[in-house]
């Protein structure tokens, strides 16, 4: 990941200006997205109801949000009932002690797992290994981000920054292979390397998709079997679930059925669902003989106060989003610095990891909004970024504290609180018809200084350093100058027909 | 919605002279006014008298959009206030995220139902040019004509804030001698997006050169939209890389003769 070794959502600017300079990525992210896209609108396509069902996923899940602490308690009730032990965990810490304990006690040495976005959440990986526990990735992307010492740059594809000939060399490099680029070579090697590890492990550590609060059910959808494998093959199965992923009823599986497979990868089902209640019933079925389910607050619970902020927790993964959105497509997963990229995450990261670190990813939008017309929740993720904006300029001593006086933070305090001058010398000119006419004239004049040929060109050096965002504009683009004369200007002259 | 769209199928079947008032914007105002006398112009020929308040100045957005909300809320009762004042039947925009903007307004308002109220009512009489020609006045011919080949870049506020989609397209196919063709990812974003284009110039510059790749496949000979901003986006990557394709707003497209 060379240049990209460690980014953190402190640096998103010089995350995503380094990404951007890598052209094997954004060919791989242009490929992936582009076609991600592609499949999800032919799908949502073969569905006469489409925009019926996104409604109805989204009552749902404003009405499980509403009585969130109702239904989690039906969950728990029902789960226990079936077998299952259930922990509840304040936040990743917590979350990330009680596995290490059920591993300890277990006496574990190999933990396979499926793709889990709540335990990449809470860096469950190291946990273990500091716990001197090995934790494979079972799921193909995350073995390949494992195997490359990375983590996942997107939701559902977690591997989509790499090309083909990367993993060729990776797997070569790793796992002693000769070198080939044949993708079924690849994926039988791993399914090699995989298979045995499966056959060794002491405990499988899943995810959920959706827990049914009355039957206190599971399901886990997934396309290569590995979590059926993780889920049934080592007597203990641990599954992290945020307290979010929980639905009233059974039938409302249906409606997410069919919306999240559409929604991720354009396939109309995925080709597995396992759906687990409790654990097995008698000695000779197949299945572990324990299951502990994780219910994973860590920030999640501060989110459900606000009508605003509570729809960020309707998400369901699917990652359609993060393909649509365009900075993502140009950027990728791991500027973002944070698990949940892209837009979705520009609003889940500062909201469950605090604002301090994360200030700058609400702005990394251009709003346009191609996140909400795809979210097969409609979650209005335009809506929330500006709510965050409104927070974080609202909020900017208060992170000055959080930030605790790092060097980015202070330059970050510095720029925001001359923004916050500019935006009120600003509305004072905009409610002041008079002091704005004479401002354009102002500019006009002083724009003499770097109109060449009826336009501004690049703009460097001193006047750069006057006018940031001039420069930061000219860059790339020429701009129009102010006008001769302004519309208001002509019309004066020449009014009525 | 529905008092928008009550409203709107109202004014409509009055297909008789109609008094607009021009709300201009800003960016309009000081750095393309040629759009601003265009819209007049398109407007007149389309049967309406056009009014135009000198109070006006900017709608509120970029405070709005950068998070800035209490000066984004004094510069918005200002324009609800003049709108107020204004006896014009429809208030007519050349930009769609202005508008859109306007439509946001009760977001400003959280806890204040007066002024939510005044905002609502503004909102549902402020329209953006292409809906109000197609859909208000029922025009999608106003005469233009243009010869070159010219394609249509859907702004992101007019089209999914405002749903502004097949009417463009409608009265560009209605200019003579203009030959009509779709640009691939038509309706992808530019990479404006307001202060996210110096906040985040790199970003910003890397998704508009797909925006310009595509442009250039398509070889037009004009970019047309309905805002501004998206073309001092394009348009100045355009002039910076020395293509000799146009951009043009809409309404100088339609003023053309």
């Amino acid at each position: 990941m060379s240049h990209l070794d460690h980014p953190t959502t402190e640096t998103f600017d010089a995350n995503a200006r380094a990404a951007l300079t890598d052209m094997q990525l954004r060919g791989a992210l242009r490929n992936a997205t582009s076609l991600f896209g592609k499949r999800r609108l032919e799908a949502s396509q073969s569905l006469d109801n489409w925009e019926e069902l996104r409604s109805q996923a989204r009552a749902i899940k404003d009405e499980t949000l509403l009585h969130l602490d109702r239904y989690l308690e039906e969950f728990t009730a029902n789960a226990e009932r079936a077998g299952a032990q259930v922990h509840w965990a304040r936040d990743a810490a917590e979350a990330n002690g009680i596995v290490c304990g059920l591993a300890r006690e277990r006496s574990a040495h190999l933990v396979v797992k499926s793709k889990s976005m709540a335990t990449e959440e809470i860096h469950l990986n190291a946990a273990l290994e500091a716990e001197g526990i090995v934790a494979i990735e079972t799921d193909l992307g995350e073995y390949i981000v494992q195997l490359a010492g990375e983590t996942p740059s997107h939701i559902i594809a977690p591997a989509i920054h790499k090309t083909k000939g990367q993993i060729a060399a990776l797997f070569t490099d790793k796992l002693g292979i000769a070198p080939t680029e044949d993708v079924a070579m690849l994926t039988s090697t791993a399914r090699r390397v995989l298979r045995a590890k499966f056959a060794a492990a002491d405990i499988g550590v899943s995810g959920v998709n959706f827990g049914v609060a009355e039957t206190g059910t599971i399901l886990i959808l997934e396309n290569e079997g590995n979590i059926r494998l993780t889920t049934s093959l080592p007597k203990t199965h641990i599954a992290v679930m945020g307290i979010e992923k929980v639905v009233p009823r059974f039938a409302d599986l249906e409606v997410f059925l069919k919306l999240l497979p559409r929604s991720g990868t354009g396939q109309h089902l995925t080709a597995y669902q396992s759906l687990i209640t409790g654990t097995k019933r008698h000695a000779d079925d197949e299945g572990p003989d324990e299951l502990h389910l994780i219910l994973l607050d860590n920030g999640r619970s501060r989110m459900l106060g606000h009508a605003i902020t509570r729809q960020s927790l309707a998400c369901i993964r699917c990652g359609a989003c993060l393909n649509a959105c365009p900075v993502y497509q140009q950027i990728g997963g791991h500027a973002y610095g944070s698990v949940y990229p892209g837009p979705i995450g520009a609003v889940i990261t500062p909201q469950l990891f605090g604002m301090a670190k994360a200030a700058q990813l609400p702005y990394a939008s251009s709003l346009c909004g191609a996140c909400r017309e795809v979210c097969p929740v409609k979650i209005d993720i335009p809506e929330l970024l500006l709510h965050l904006r409104a927070e974080i300029t609202e909020g900017a001593e208060q992170s000055r504290q959080e930030a605790g006086g790092s060097r980015q933070g202070e330059a970050a305090i510095k720029r925001r609180r001359l923004e916050r001058i500019a935006f009120k010398l600003w509305a004072a000119v905009m409610i002041r018809p008079w002091l704005y006419e004479r401002s354009g004239r102002l500019f006009r004049v002083l724009q003499r200084f770097v109109v060449r040929g009826g336009k501004i060109g690049k703009v460097e050096g001193l006047l750069a350093r006057v006018a940031p965002p001039l420069a930061a504009w000219t860059t790339a683009r020429d701009l129009r100058p102010i006008e001769r004369r302004t519309f208001r200007e002509q019309w004066r002259d020449k009014p009525v027909d | 919605m529905t008092t928008v769209l009550n409203r709107q199928s109202e004014i409509g079947n009055r297909q008789s002279t109609m008094r607009v008032g021009l709300f201009v914007t800003c960016i309009v105002d000081q750095m393309w006014s040629a759009i601003g006398t265009s819209t007049v112009e398109v407007l007149r020929r389309a049967g309406c008298t056009v009014e135009f308040d000198e109070r006006q100045t900017c709608c509120g957005q970029p405070a709005f959009n950068t998070g800035y909300r209490s000066e984004a809320r004094r510069v918005a009762e200002r324009f609800i206030e003049l709108c107020e004042d204004s006896k014009a039947e429809a208030i007519v925009s050349p930009s769609g995220s202005c508008t859109a903007m306007v439509h946001h307004y009760i977001a400003l308002f959280p806890d204040d139902e007066q002024w939510r109220r005044r905002a609502r009512s503004v909102a549902a009489r402020t329209f953006e040019l292409s809906w109000f020609l197609v859909r208000v006045l029922k025009i999608d011919d106003v005469g233009a004509r243009f010869s070159g080949r010219v394609t249509w870049h859907d702004a992101c506020h007019g089209l999914r804030d405002l749903n502004v989609h097949s009417e463009p397209r409608r009265l560009i196919r209605r200019v003579r001698e203009a030959e009509f063709v779709e640009v691939e990812n038509a309706d992808a974003c530019c990479g404006f997006g307001g202060t996210f284009s110096v906040k985040y110039p790199e970003i910003s510059a890397a998704i508009l050169d797909q925006k310009i790749e595509a442009i250039e496949r398509s070889r037009v000979d004009a970019v047309v939209a309905g805002d501004a901003s998206c073309l001092m986006q394009i348009g100045g990557r355009l002039s910076r890389i020395g293509s000799k394709v146009q951009v043009m707003h809409l309404a100088e497209l339609l003023a053309a003769t």
